[in-house]
């Protein structure tokens, strides 16, 4: 199923959470959503699990828009601070999940057993939810967002609490849903973006200030190829000079002139080439070429602060 | 299953998990047959009335009972669910604002239903000592559900309105003094128009006419009116804050 998002907005008083933004998501697809404290994002996904009303604009969902209960069973919701019953057993709160979402009653114990397997909860399904540790009451919030195997799952900040193997099985686990689902996530953990998210969404303010795949957004964000370079047998004056002269060579700079260490800026693919060739013409010995990637970090905060 | 009752299982079974049900029944109990049977509150207890009636448990033990117990039940009903943020789970799912106020009144229903439901024996009692007018007693029963029914939903309401669970108490304690106690007060301290409209206001006197056996659809009309009203302003209230 789709998510399409038209034109939407909402106003908490005069103040606006959620500004006139637009975007789509495709079945199959994990769609990360990033953003400082405050942007937007968990608006957003409320106004799309129909627990906030949305201000203007559509939300579609397979096409359809969303205002009947019914179609709130092809949603999983894992809210932002993971809500739960504090005084249930896990096997009852994920029961009692699952004829909300009208699991029919023959599947109920099945799609359970199912959840407390993929979620690792095998050990704890006893326990009362508030005897749970935090990165067990996550599972448990993931599993009560999956019971009823939705097509579409909107998880806020699904990884917050959890130990760094609990991350690793849970992020295995999205990218697996997400082969067949639609997923969409928040999150302010960069590296889980990368790791789990086909494109990113990046939004500030309310506004959508950047949409694609990492690699678009690195290319969108500096356009250009950024080499740190050291090298040895010449003055690094000279160096400079020889570097300058290279036809793919934008800027370049002596970041250390005793070190010889520089840095280079080009926005063509035959850098690191050219910059081979010269060392070799002059007999010089290149020490050190480090490709320098624009991480997502930095293109995070190119964008979002002003 | 319909997603009201399976919210109004799930309120019953956390209260009898949690110690709430049994805590409301013993003491229920305790009031009722103290009230009832040992000291007159507001009419005579039966051995001084020397009639065979439950007029003593209706009015002593019963109706003090229900209204202090109502507010405790019904302050966490909502506002615990907008304190934990769990109603965010509830209402993302195939829920919607109405059954799930139908859904917590239920459960409380169902709980005072049980508590009367242990006052049975106060009938099979009074039967053996006396001559118990049976239709008369269980239109007493019938007006104390009817009065719960409608305390419940302004209960509910109450705790809609707050994310606190104590002021939800108060505030449905307030209104439970109101509509029992001092309605019926300023009935009979005021006159002409004043008087009537506190009447017409009062629980009591539509509860009154049905502790003597007579149901009027009048009376029965005012506590589901009321009952309708509370769960209305309830499903208002959580749809306004969405």
């Amino acid at each position: 199923m789709d998510i399409l998002i038209r034109n939407l907005s909402k106003h908490y008083g005069s103040q606006k959470a959620v500004d006139n933004i637009s975007f789509e998501v495709k079945t199959g697809e994990v769609l990360g959503f990033l953003g400082p404290n405050g942007a937007g994002k968990t608006t957003t996904m409320k106004m799309i699990t129909s627990y906030l009303t949305k201000g203007s604009g559509e939300i579609l969902i397979g096409g359809k828009t969303f205002d009947q209960e019914d179609m709130r069973k092809h949603i999983g919701y894992l809210p932002e601070h993971n809500p739960l019953y504090l005084d249930m057993p896990v096997l009852d709160y994920l029961k009692f999940c699952a004829s909300l979402q009208k699991v029919p009653s023959n599947q109920i114990d099945t799609q359970i057993r199912k959840m407390v397997r993929q979620c690792g909860l095998n050990n704890e399904k006893h326990k009362k939810i508030g005897e749970l540790s935090k990165g067990y009451r996550q599972r448990v919030g993931l599993a009560q967002a999956m019971i009823h195997d939705p097509e579409i799952l909107i998880l806020d900040e699904p990884t917050t609490g959890l130990d760094p193997n609990q991350i690793v099985e849970i992020r295995a686990l999205i990218r697996q849903l997400g082969k067949e689902k639609t997923v969409i996530l928040s999150t302010h953990i960069l590296p889980e973006v990368e790791a789990t998210c086909d494109r990113i969404l990046i939004i500030n303010e309310g506004k959508i200030v950047a949409n694609g795949t990492s690699e678009t957004l690195r290319r969108q964000a500096s356009g250009n190829k950024l080499l740190k370079l050291r090298i040895s047998g010449a003055d690094s004056n000279q160096i400079h000079a020889a570097l300058s002269g290279l036809a793919s060579a934008k800027m370049v700079d002596i970041v250390n002139a005793e070190q010889n260490r520089f840095e280079l800026q080009s926005s063509e693919g035959t850098l690191n080439e050219d910059v081979f060739k010269l060392c070799v013409k002059n007999n010089w010995v290149l020490l050190e070429m480090v490709p320098f990637e624009t991480r997502l970090e930095d293109i995070f905060r190119d964008l979002t602060l002003n | 299953m319909n997603p009201i009752w399976v919210v109004a299982r799930k309120e019953i079974s956390s209260f009898f998990d949690s110690l709430v049900a049994y805590v409301f029944l013993i003491v229920f109990l305790l009031i009722c047959g103290i009230f009832t049977w040992l000291y007159g509150l507001f009419v005579q207890d039966i051995f001084i009335r020397g009639q065979a009636d439950l007029m003593a448990f209706f009015i002593n033990g019963a109706l003090p009972a229900i209204g202090l117990f109502i507010p405790s039940i019904t302050m966490g009903m909502i506002a615990k669910e907008w304190k934990s943020g769990t109603i965010e789970l509830l209402l993302t799912k195939s829920l919607s604002n109405y059954q799930l106020v139908i859904g917590k009144y239920l459960a409380c229903l169902l709980l005072i239903v049980a508590a009367l439901v242990f006052t049975i024996p106060y009938i099979v009692t009074i039967s053996q000592i006396g001559d118990l007018d049976l239709g008369r007693t269980l239109s007493g029963y019938f007006g104390l559900l009817l009065i719960s029914s409608a305390y419940i939903s302004l209960g509910l309401f109450a705790s809609s309105l707050t994310e606190d669970q104590v002021v939800a108490f108060v505030i449905s304690l307030v209104l439970g003094i109101c509509f029992f106690l001092l309605f019926s007060v300023l009935a009979s301290n005021l006159q002409g128009i004043g008087s009537e409209f506190f009447d017409f206001a009062s629980f009591f006197s539509h509860y009154e006419p049905m502790v003597r056996g007579v149901i009027d659809t009048k009376d029965v009309i005012f506590f589901l009116s009321i009952t309708f009203l509370g769960l209305l302003l309830t499903i208002n209230q959580i749809s306004k804050r969405r």
